[in-house]
């Protein structure tokens, strides 16, 4: 479904030149959910902002379904895959009520029925159609999560981008939400590509899962690989350590990882 | 335990909102020694307003039976006292470094500037205070990140700038509000154990408020598990699985496990019982 292939960014130039992105190559299947893990700086974001088309000025050659992606995205495209940021406080309108916020895709995109598929955007989400009318600012963060969910799904996508969706929320409302992206993903057929900082996420969340560290990739493994302490990288087995939880004698061991 | 570093008694905060009065914490006790406490809760639990009402830094309206430190109460010092402890005696690290340090003053002179106000040193005794303090938290080259302005740090070391100032003027007790929330997992833990030798070698208390459970039982003594303003329960840390408190349980049982598949997260059903009672106590 989609292919990366030697994906290649760097920003800035001269001294300030910042190579984010080198030689990434995955594939991911119809259906596949796929992991991207790293701590800051890693690189795992910005794979996710190029193959969205929020990112200029990469190389490489990046295709979905088979079709081959330019610098500039055709409106179809985003018909095709949408994408759920980090920051649910951030990532919606504040003025706009989350009746404007899941109407504006399909006015952009010319789909009628737009009263019936907001409805049911929310019905999916898990919200009744009594938020239809609330600013973000009355929702909790979960909430509005789950409004940045709709408005992703209401142009039935075949892929989704998540870009650490939970990392903002409590873990209760974290679990809820990890729960509505398996659910979605079982009943729609949708491909995920999700980006997170945490092992455990993505391990629930995905299949597959890429390792990243400074703009490369480590290695790529199965959830199974992971859950069972199995990697074959240093860099990996660190990160696998850590998110165990504190232990003052490993921590003398860590190492840097270039 | 020996005699306590601190101890609260019956601890309330409260905020006057246009919706009302806002209750933050409900009247919970607890005594802190020269251990790592572990205060844990989601997002408005009370946690941090706790931390800061030891201090006397929270806007709210505090009112406690007691709030003792070190045979001082807290409750009704005067402003003079209350500056004395403040960061002599007990200090607090926020969250993010980014916004706590000054972004227009070398790091260095910040760290020195906390040690000079509560001693009478001279310039050059307390910059070279600060380059001890430095080393001590593991920053490399420490002449050289003397001089540096914060934005020229990364999160990691901001933090350990952080802590460097907190630590500098010596205090009995630091409030650790989520202190290391902001940083990758490496680099959090590197911080923690930075803390945590401090705390071992020179017998400090330590107050952890966290959102994280797995992180804070696997590094405190004791842990207060806090919601709606309320303790739930005060558990050993090692005794974490052994948690009985419904709400405990459904934080531990709701974060996805790195050894089980499990297809779907149980999810932390709350019951308004949980605030009727006055909650847990030691």
């Amino acid at each position: 479904m989609i292919t990366v292939e030697n994906l290649d960014i760097a920003f800035g130039s001269g001294r300030g030149r910042v190579h984010a992105v080198r030689q990434v190559s995955f594939k991911v299947a119809r259906g596949e959910s796929f992991g991207l893990v790293g701590e800051s700086g890693s690189g795992k974001s910005t794979v996710l902002r190029a193959i969205a088309g929020l990112t200029p000025g990469w190389r490489g050659a990046m295709a979905v379904d088979g079709v081959a992606l330019g610098q500039k995205r055709a409106r179809d495209f985003h018909r095709r895959l949408q994408m759920v940021f980090q920051d649910p406080y951030g990532s919606l309108h504040p003025r706009h009520t989350v009746n404007d916020i899941l109407k504006e895709p399909l006015i952009i995109h010319k789909v009628d029925d737009i009263e019936f598929r907001v409805l049911k955007a929310l019905d999916e989400v898990g919200l009744g159609a009594g938020y239809r009318f609330r600013f973000p600012h009355q929702l909790s963060g979960g909430q509005r999560q789950r409004i940045a969910i709709a408005r992703a799904l209401i142009l039935d996508p075949e892929v989704i981008l998540l870009d650490e969706p939970t990392s903002a929320l409590d873990v209760s409302v974290q679990a809820e939400i990890l729960n509505l992206l398996a659910q979605l993903r079982r009943e729609r057929n949708l491909t995920y590509i999700m980006v997170s900082h945490d092992l455990a996420i993505v391990a629930h969340l995905c299949g597959r899962i890429a390792v990243m560290n400074r703009g490369a990739f480590v290695e790529e493994m199965s959830g199974d690989q992971l859950r069972a302490g199995t990697p074959e990288h240093g860099y990996t087995r660190q990160l696998l350590l850590a998110s165990k939880g504190y232990d003052r004698a490993a921590i003398d061991q860590f190492v840097e990882f270039d | 335990m020996a005699k306590p570093l601190l101890s609260v008694e019956n601890l309330s905060v409260s905020f006057d909102t246009p919706k009302g009065v806002v209750e933050a914490v409900r009247g919970i006790s607890f005594e802190v020694g020269q251990e790592r406490l572990g205060i844990v809760g989601e997002s408005g639990s009370g946690k941090s307003q706790t931390g800061r009402a030891i201090l006397g830094v929270t806007p709210g309206r505090v009112s406690a039976d007691r709030i003792e430190f070190d045979g001082i109460d807290l409750r009704n010092a005067p402003a003079r006292v209350m500056r004395d402890i403040r960061g002599q005696r007990i200090s607090m690290i926020m969250q993010d470094p980014r916004y706590s340090l000054n972004p227009v003053m070398a790091v260095g002179w910040q760290i020195a500037e906390a040690y000079r106000v509560h001693t009478d040193a001279s310039k050059r005794e307390a910059k070279q205070r600060t380059l001890d303090m430095l080393a001590t938290v593991r920053i490399r080259e420490p002449e050289k990140v003397f001089d540096l302005y914060p934005h020229q740090v990364s999160g990691g070391m901001g933090q350990r700038i952080m802590i460097a100032m907190m630590l500098i003027p010596g205090p009995d007790l630091i409030i650790a509000d989520e202190p290391t929330s902001a940083l990758d997992v490496t680099v959090q833990l590197q911080v923690l154990a930075i803390l945590d030798d401090m705390v071992r070698d020179r017998g400090m208390g330590l107050i952890f408020i966290s959102h994280d459970l797995h992180l804070v039982s696997s590094f405190c003594d004791r842990i207060l598990v806090m919601y709606g303003g309320q303790i739930m329960e005060v558990l050993e840390a090692d005794a974490l699985e052994k948690a009985e408190h419904p709400y405990t349980r459904g934080l531990l049982n709701c974060l996805p496990d790195l050894d089980h598949r499990q297809d779907v997260l149980p999810v932390l059903e709350r019951d308004a019982n949980w605030l009727l009672t006055n909650g847990a106590s030691e």
